[in-house]
């Protein structure tokens, strides 16, 4: 049934129709409306369901993995500080294999004060183990949830997912979502049976201590079985949309990328402002076109490299790392490394500020000069006020 | 036992369980519980983050299990009746 929601409200309905078990949940901003949709269903009866409403984010992603250890779907949200509170956790979840799904309404970290949106949050936590998936639209992050479970619960993968939607842009803006029936849900997301789990008449020690011996091939399945996620994401998709005839193009969509001069890399809702802009570029002779990035964790290192045709590649980075340009830069980069393609860096988005058609506009006119007269500066803010009046 | 990566479980699992962990070892106070003030309240019970607080049968005294107390004061502190004192271990 086509319903107005939120991507938050999104999110919630979700969680009910995927038959969450636990949901613990500590409020903060942008993320508290899918708290509240989900006690409010709770507490209606409509969602049936443990909600336990925790004294803080690290104690949430706690109770989490207790309750997966027994065998209980697990849900939870978060944003900003919260998601950097259960930093430690979050390690936890992934190093025990615990399949929690997570959306994150992403958001600045302070200081100073800023409620709004960006991808910091989110790329700050990319070294956790969980796997990572950014949202376009409302109805993505619906599916997206759907679909994390299905492929976190996968007995090769067994890891957490964290579905991003941007802060506020999405999170609190109303938009046309196909919300599916509990039957089709049931038949895409089979029952949640892990492997062991806490059998107190069969008592065992879990998450214990695991010597320098063990360690590594501890590490090392972690990294193969994120590895694997990759085909198991896609399958999940085609799966989706068998059941329910949606789909978005696997880790990466490539939306006009055939023949183009230049191609953008994009994660979250401005992917749509990118299409958009491409779509009009392309009625004017211009040939540029987008790779949304639709899985940041795992990696999807080949589908990048696939783009090594393509003369000029920029990345739109939603977060600065202090590195050696942005985190998206640095990972596209490095998936293209020993191609011929020229590579810039785009900052922008940073703390609520819009990504608007003309920034688009802007950088999509400055790769097609860098791919005529190559590369300027590796990372461009902007619209940073430099006084230049080239914004 | 395991030889390789291949053979792990998915989650680090050992049939062992804490019980055959004695970290009563690492202690230096040890709770000593005046059951002349015990109201049976069984808040030590409840904060013990050790389970080492232990009560037998509905309305019995709690005692302390001293394999594993690692000796935290967690339950002198929460006591409401100051029945639990942290008694200094002599060796």
């Amino acid at each position: 049934m086509i319903e107005v929601l939120t991507a938050n409200y999104a999110a919630a309905i979700a969680a009910k129709l995927a038959r969450v078990d636990v949901a613990a949940v500590y409020p903060i901003t942008p993320q508290t409306s899918i708290s509240e949709k989900l006690a409010e269903m709770v507490a209606s009866g409509e969602m049936d369901a443990k909600f336990l409403l925790m004294e803080s984010e690290h104690s949430a992603m706690s109770a989490l993995i207790g309750a997966s250890y027994v065998g209980a779907r697990t849900f939870t949200a978060t944003s900003s500080h919260g998601l950097a509170l259960m930093h430690e956790v979050l390690m936890w979840a992934s190093g025990v294999r615990r399949p929690i799904v997570m959306p994150v309404a992403a958001r600045t970290i302070g200081g100073p004060w800023n409620i709004w949106g960006e991808h910091m949050d989110v790329i700050t936590e990319r070294d956790v183990g969980w796997m990572q998936f950014f949202c376009e639209n409302n109805q993505e992050v619906l599916d997206t949830v759907l679909m994390a479970y299905r492929v976190a619960e996968d007995p090769s993968v067994m890891l957490p997912a964290m579905v991003v939607e941007d802060g506020f842009i999405l999170s609190h803006t109303v938009d046309k979502v196909d919300v599916p029936t509990q039957e089709q849900v049931d038949r895409y997301l089979p029952r949640f049976e892990p492997e062991p789990v806490v059998d107190l008449d069969a008592p065992r020690r879990f998450g214990g201590l695991v010597m320098p011996d063990w360690w590594t091939e501890f590490r090392y399945r972690i990294a193969q079985d994120m590895e694997g996620a990759k085909n198991r994401i896609v399958e999940a998709e085609r799966e989706f949309e068998r059941v329910f005839g949606r789909s978005y193009g696997g880790l990466v969509e490539r939306y006009r990328c055939d023949d183009a001069d230049a191609v953008l890399v994009a994660a979250g809702s401005a992917a749509g402002t990118a299409k958009e802009v491409a779509d009009r570029m392309r009625d004017d002779g211009k040939k540029v076109g987008v790779a949304k990035l639709r899985v940041f964790r795992p990696f999807p290192s080949e589908e990048i490299a696939s783009l090594s045709t393509v003369p000029m590649i920029g990345v739109f980075d939603r977060s600065y790392t202090f590195g050696d340009g942005g985190a998206m830069f640095n990972e596209v980069r490095s998936a293209l490394h020993g191609s011929d393609n020229l590579i810039k860096d785009y900052v922008l988005g940073l703390g609520g500020r819009d990504v608007t058609v003309r920034n688009m506009e802007w950088i999509f006119e400055d790769m097609l000069r860098v791919a005529r007269e190559g590369v300027d500066r590796k990372v461009e803010w902007v619209g940073l006020r430099d006084g230049t009046g080239r914004w | 036992m395991y030889q390789t990566y291949r053979d792990l479980p998915p989650t680090p699992v050992t049939s062992q369980t804490t019980e055959d962990m004695p970290t009563g070892t690492w202690r230096t106070f040890r709770p000593v519980i005046d059951e002349t003030k015990c109201t049976k309240c069984y808040t030590c019970w409840k904060f013990c983050p050790d389970l080492s607080m232990v009560v037998e049968d509905e309305d019995a005294y709690p005692h302390v299990d001293l394999d594993h107390c690692k000796g935290c004061g967690i339950c002198a502190n929460e006591c409401a009746k100051g029945a639990i004192s942290m008694v200094r271990e002599e060796q």
